[in-house]
């Protein structure tokens, strides 16, 4: 089976600066990929180009196959995104809302208001459709955004900081979410939250000043810390990636007293 | 089709979820009832027709079509909508079509709002109403050219009040090509085709020709060519420069 995503020598760059600079990964169904990095690394920019919306200055993204710039719509199509900050029509209701979403995604009539009433149950979007978006909480217009993204069942889902500025339950809430649909669909989310890939994600990449530094399994990235680190194992391996080299944390050896604590 | 239709749907009840529509309406109406009645004598040049209505209507469009055209892109790029909408599965010229057709379609209800100034010289004469649907037809198309022109510029930036002063400067350019002080500067370094050229491409002319009751079909054409012109560039723009 091919993969859902295939993502091959991908390069940006703004002038003479190098945003994402030969990077290639496929997803396959089932997979849900954490796209790490500090912050300017290039994983929105990657996300920007996967969707469509940012050109690259080279490589390829195919999406089921098909090509994003040979067959825009086809790829589009196949994709459900969250930009970065959930944009969503201000005056807009979140009724109306994903009515235009769902149109446009070739849904219509008693379909779409069926599949909209199962999205709002979904997402807990209840008691808030006809308030205009501009109006509602930070977690509530994020939910809108990730009803947009998931209204036409996609094969392929892209999330920019899914979890960003929600509180606890909220998090916990989009995090089970995704658990759901993991199954079904090839995942791609960025976050800078550690904890978010060992909680859903199946696979990690971390990418800094544009290269890819690490790809595997969240258990294989936490085993890159050398014993004598304990705590926030996870942390330590990402600081140690994606740190510029002469200031790059050296592993510290724990005191001797602590040590010996270590070995029995 | 389908897409284009549901861009348009969006865009257009887009309007009346403000009081944008509203203040539009009701200022078109005012200020185009004030120039007919008070500046265009209606009543005191004592015919019925329609000509003071709709002689005023390129400045009342050089300001409000702007104030129209100015939210389609800008707005898009402020609120990051725009990365929403280009990864839709939509064409580029469908997006362009479709807020262009809302806009369009906007200013002709504010357009056939003004009525009860037709009822008005119908009530007083017997005007000839041909050249007044005429008079209509015109002011309908130099609404679009406007407003071609206002998406198109609304679609460089993401600040509408840019995309608005810009879009006053270059339509006013569109009305002033024709008068005689243009063709004084170009004159004695332009060959005068090219004169004739510039003064062609001015508004004026070409609606003046359409209210008085004449289409002809090198005024259509002119309309029809400069908005397709316009949405090309428009498409052209974001194509280029979608995400900054």
């Amino acid at each position: 089976m091919s993969a859902l995503l295939e993502i091959r020598s991908l390069s940006k760059a703004f002038g003479p600066l190098k945003a994402v600079s030969n990077v290639s990964f496929d997803v396959q169904k089932g997979e849900v990929l954490g796209f790490l990095g500090p912050n300017g690394a290039g994983k929105s920019t990657t996300m920007k180009m996967v969707t469509g919306f940012v050109t690259p200055t080279s490589g390829d993204v195919r999406v089921c196959g098909h090509d994003i710039l040979q067959a825009p719509v086809e790829a589009k199509k196949r994709i459900g995104y969250l930009p970065e900050g959930a944009p969503a029509y201000p005056d807009m209701t979140p009724l109306s809302f994903l009515r235009f979403i769902g149109e446009i995604r070739g849904l219509d009539g008693p379909m779409l208001h069926d599949r909209i009433d199962e999205i709002v149950k979904t997402v807990h979007l209840e008691g808030v459709m006809h308030q205009p978006i501009e109006t509602l909480s930070k977690g509530y217009k994020r939910r809108v955004g990730l009803a947009q993204a998931i209204l036409h069942d996609p094969e392929l889902l892209i999330m920019d900081e899914p979890t960003d500025g929600l509180d606890p339950n909220q998090k916990h809430e989009v995090r089970n979410l995704i658990r759901r649909m993991a199954a079904k669909k090839a995942i791609v989310l960025s976050t800078h939250i550690l904890e978010e890939v060992e909680a859903v994600c199946t696979r990690a990449i971390i990418i800094n000043r544009g290269t890819i530094v690490f790809d595997g399994t969240p258990t294989e990235l936490e085993e890159r810390a050398p014993e004598s680190v304990t705590k926030n194992r996870l942390d330590w391996v990402f600081r140690t990636l994606t740190s510029d080299e002469a200031d790059a944390p050296q592993p510290i050896a724990a005191p001797a007293h602590l040590q010996k604590v270590a070995k029995r | 089709m389908k897409n284009v239709k549901s861009i348009f749907k969006r865009e257009f009840l887009g309007y009346f979820a403000t009081p944008v529509a509203f203040v539009f309406i009701v200022i078109f109406l005012l200020l185009s009832g004030a120039f007919t009645f008070q500046l265009g004598d209606l009543y005191e040049r004592g015919q019925a027709d329609l000509l003071p209505f709709f002689g005023w209507h390129p400045w009342l469009y050089l300001f409000l079509i702007p104030a129209v055209s100015m939210r389609l892109w800008a707005e898009e790029r402020r609120q990051g909508t725009i990365e929403l909408l280009m990864t839709l599965p939509v064409t580029i010229p469908q997006v362009v079509v479709g807020k262009f057709l809302a806009a369009w379609a906007f200013t002709g209800l504010a357009l056939l709002l003004t009525f009860p100034t037709w009822l008005t010289v119908n009530y007083l004469g017997q005007p000839d109403n041909g050249a007044i649907l005429a008079g209509y037809a015109g002011s309908f198309l130099l609404a679009g050219g406007f407003l071609s022109i206002g998406a198109c510029i609304s679609s460089i930036t993401k600040n509408q009040v840019i995309a608005f002063v810009i879009s006053v400067v270059v339509c006013l350019l569109f009305m002033l090509f024709d008068l005689p002080d243009v063709a004084d500067v170009l004159s004695g370094w332009v060959p005068t085709v090219l004169i004739d050229a510039v003064a062609n491409f001015s508004f004026q002319a070409h609606f003046q020709a359409i209210s008085k009751g004449v289409i002809d079909v090198r005024d259509l054409v002119f309309f029809f060519s400069l908005i397709t012109l316009f949405l090309f560039a428009n498409g052209l723009i974001l194509d280029a420069k979608k995400a900054d």
